[in-house]
């Protein structure tokens, strides 16, 4: 029989901080490659899909509904003062729809939905792995990857893009409110000025950003809570990492995202 | 008490265990364990909180890898087969969990249909629905079917996530502490329930537990472990007429005082 101790895996030293930092990162890479692999084999979960992104959608409507509104208002509001020194406040439709659609849409829905969606994905897949349901899936011969990953990711990569140009529209509402109040410019009008500033590479810029970024969301959340430690502690760990890092990502892929499609534009 | 009959079995081997060791990081919880599970018994194996009976069973299905030794369950090498013939056995090895593991997203009708329909995609609804029904009838629970698992007593989720695993009507059972923090009186219940299985659907079985009430009824044969190892097997008069001090602690334990 073997002597204690005598295991190399057992008087191994714990790894640094940098290679358990590789270590985790390779193995997010792995849970990556799992969900591309089997998420789109069948049997499909389809369901479950549509149950995840109504649930996606419907938890993080009323926020969204609230925050774009009112940063559209107060965007307007501000940048007046700048462009009325150049007597150019005709240039304000067209100056908050575009950033609007390039940039404050995606990151406000991306960080609010990392907020409300990433942490309740955690915590749910979280409390499955404490209280070992994910492990019932797979002794009832289910691949509970395939149920809970891939349908969440999936719906969060579908949802998030549906929920910015859902902002972008909500922000553009609030502009027209505080535009027709102190210009009384009318609806036609704004909206004419603001869609004849925007191009079709704002559109795919966006589009592809809050695909990134619910992408982001959904793996962060998924991986965060799939592979949660036991315990109680480990499900408020996975809801708020899942947070913590999806905004920290969001923000990392905004600005990579913003040098690459500026390579695309001649202005 | 009433005490399970002991008959004998054929020695067809529909688990096997060999050399078996398991350890998380510097603690050692399995240390070179045999055990066989023969067709159409019921097998209880015995033993300390901690002593890592969960873990040998969970070891059975897959949940966890041995660090070594071999482990067949129907005939397949269960740490080095490929996961998708990993899932094809889960099909026959049914797994109820100390803590029922229900899901608790899900009514009771949706847990019990839950396997069925990830795994037969045909079904027709009538046929699931009469599956569901008549898994409820047999653990006496057909007036729970619309409850949330939150709502059911610990006894009762119990018996749903014993359910949950006969609707596959697999050729192994593995409870995990079926009668753990129930009454006597419900204990009694899953005890019978444990021996329905065994007589109406010729499962053969893995019964975890510490309480020897429960040994003594759907027992065949015991298996004790002992500081990571099968001390003694046998029926349970042979097992409890061993000379072994821990034994002995043991019984005293449940049956004076
Ligand atoms: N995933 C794990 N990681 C680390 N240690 C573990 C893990 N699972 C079990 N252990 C350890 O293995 C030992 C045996 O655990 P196990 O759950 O099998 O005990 P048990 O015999 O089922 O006890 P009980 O009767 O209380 O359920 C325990 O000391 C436990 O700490
Ligand atoms: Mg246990």
């Amino acid at each position: 029989m073997k002597k204690r101790g005598s295991n190399p895996a057992k008087t191994a030293k714990r790894p640094g901080k940098i290679t358990r930092m590789f270590l985790t990162l390779f193995d997010v890479g792995q849970f990556i490659v799992r969900f591309f692999k089997e998420g789109f084999l069948p049997p499909y979960e389809g369901r479950e899909l549509i149950n995840q992104c109504y649930n996606i959608g419907y938890r993080s409507l009323l926020l969204i509904s609230t925050t774009g509104f009112i940063t559209g208002m107060v965007f307007t509001k501000q940048s007046r003062p700048s462009l009325s020194e150049f007597g150019a406040t005709s240039w304000l439709p067209s100056l908050v729809a575009i950033a609007l659609l390039r940039t404050l849409a995606p990151l406000l829905t991306g960080l609010i939905a990392a907020g409300k969606v990433g942490s309740s994905i955690g915590a749910e897949l979280g409390s499955m792995r404490v209280t070992e349901q994910i492990d019932a899936m797979e002794v009832s011969a289910t691949n509970p990857f395939k149920f809970l990953v891939s349908t969440r990711v999936l719906a969060a990569t579908i949802t998030i893009p549906i929920l910015t140009f859902y902002t972008a529209m909500v922000g553009m509402l609030g502009a027209l409110l505080n535009v027709t109040v102190n210009e009384g410019t009318s609806a036609a009008a704004f909206f004419q000025s603001s869609l004849e500033s925007i191009t079709f590479l704002d559109i795919i810029a966006s589009t592809f950003k809050a695909i990134i970024f619910g992408f982001t969301i959904g793996v962060v959340g998924c991986y965060q809570g799939y592979n949660s430690s036991k315990g109680t502690e480990g499900v408020g760990k996975a809801a708020n990492s899942s947070v913590v890092i999806a905004m920290f990502l969001i923000f990392l892929e905004e600005v990579i995202s913003v040098q690459f499609f500026s390579l695309f534009r001649s202005v | 008490m009433q005490q399970k009959a002991v008959t004998d079995f054929s020695k067809e081997r529909v688990i096997e265990i060999k050399h078996l060791n398991k350890s998380f990081g510097p603690l050692d919880v399995l240390k070179q364990v045999d055990l066989e599970l023969y067709k159409g018994e019921n097998l209880v194996v015995l033993g300390k909180s901690g002593t890592g009976k969960s873990v040998l069973i969970k070891i059975l299905v897959g949940l966890l890898k041995p660090d070594s030794g071999s482990v067949v369950v129907l005939g397949k090498k269960v740490d080095q087969i490929s996961y998708k013939e990993l899932l094809a056995l889960r099909l026959k090895v049914g797994f109820s969990f100390q803590n029922s593991a229900l899901y608790d997203s899900m009514t009771v009708r949706e847990n019990l249909e839950f396997p069925l329909v990830r795994n037969q995609r045909s079904i027709s609804k009538a046929e699931k629905n009469k599956a569901v029904e008549e898994i409820l009838e047999a653990v006496g629970l057909s007036q729970a079917i619309n409850q949330m698992p939150s709502e059911l007593s610990g006894g009762q989720r119990k018996r749903i996530g014993i359910a949950r695993t006969l609707i596959l009507q697999p050729e192994i059972m593995l409870y995990d502490e079926p009668t753990a923090g129930l009454d006597p009186i419900t204990c009694l219940d899953i005890n019978s329930l444990i021996n329905e299985v065994q007589e109406r659907f010729h499962t053969s079985s893995i019964v975890i537990t510490h309480d020897l009430t429960c040994a003594k009824a759907v027992g065949n044969r015991i298996a004790m472990l002992l500081d990571g190892k099968f001390a003694c097997q046998g029926t349970f008069d042979e097992v409890f007429g061993h000379k072994d001090e821990r034994v002995k602690a043991f019984y005293d334990y449940n049956f004076i005082e």
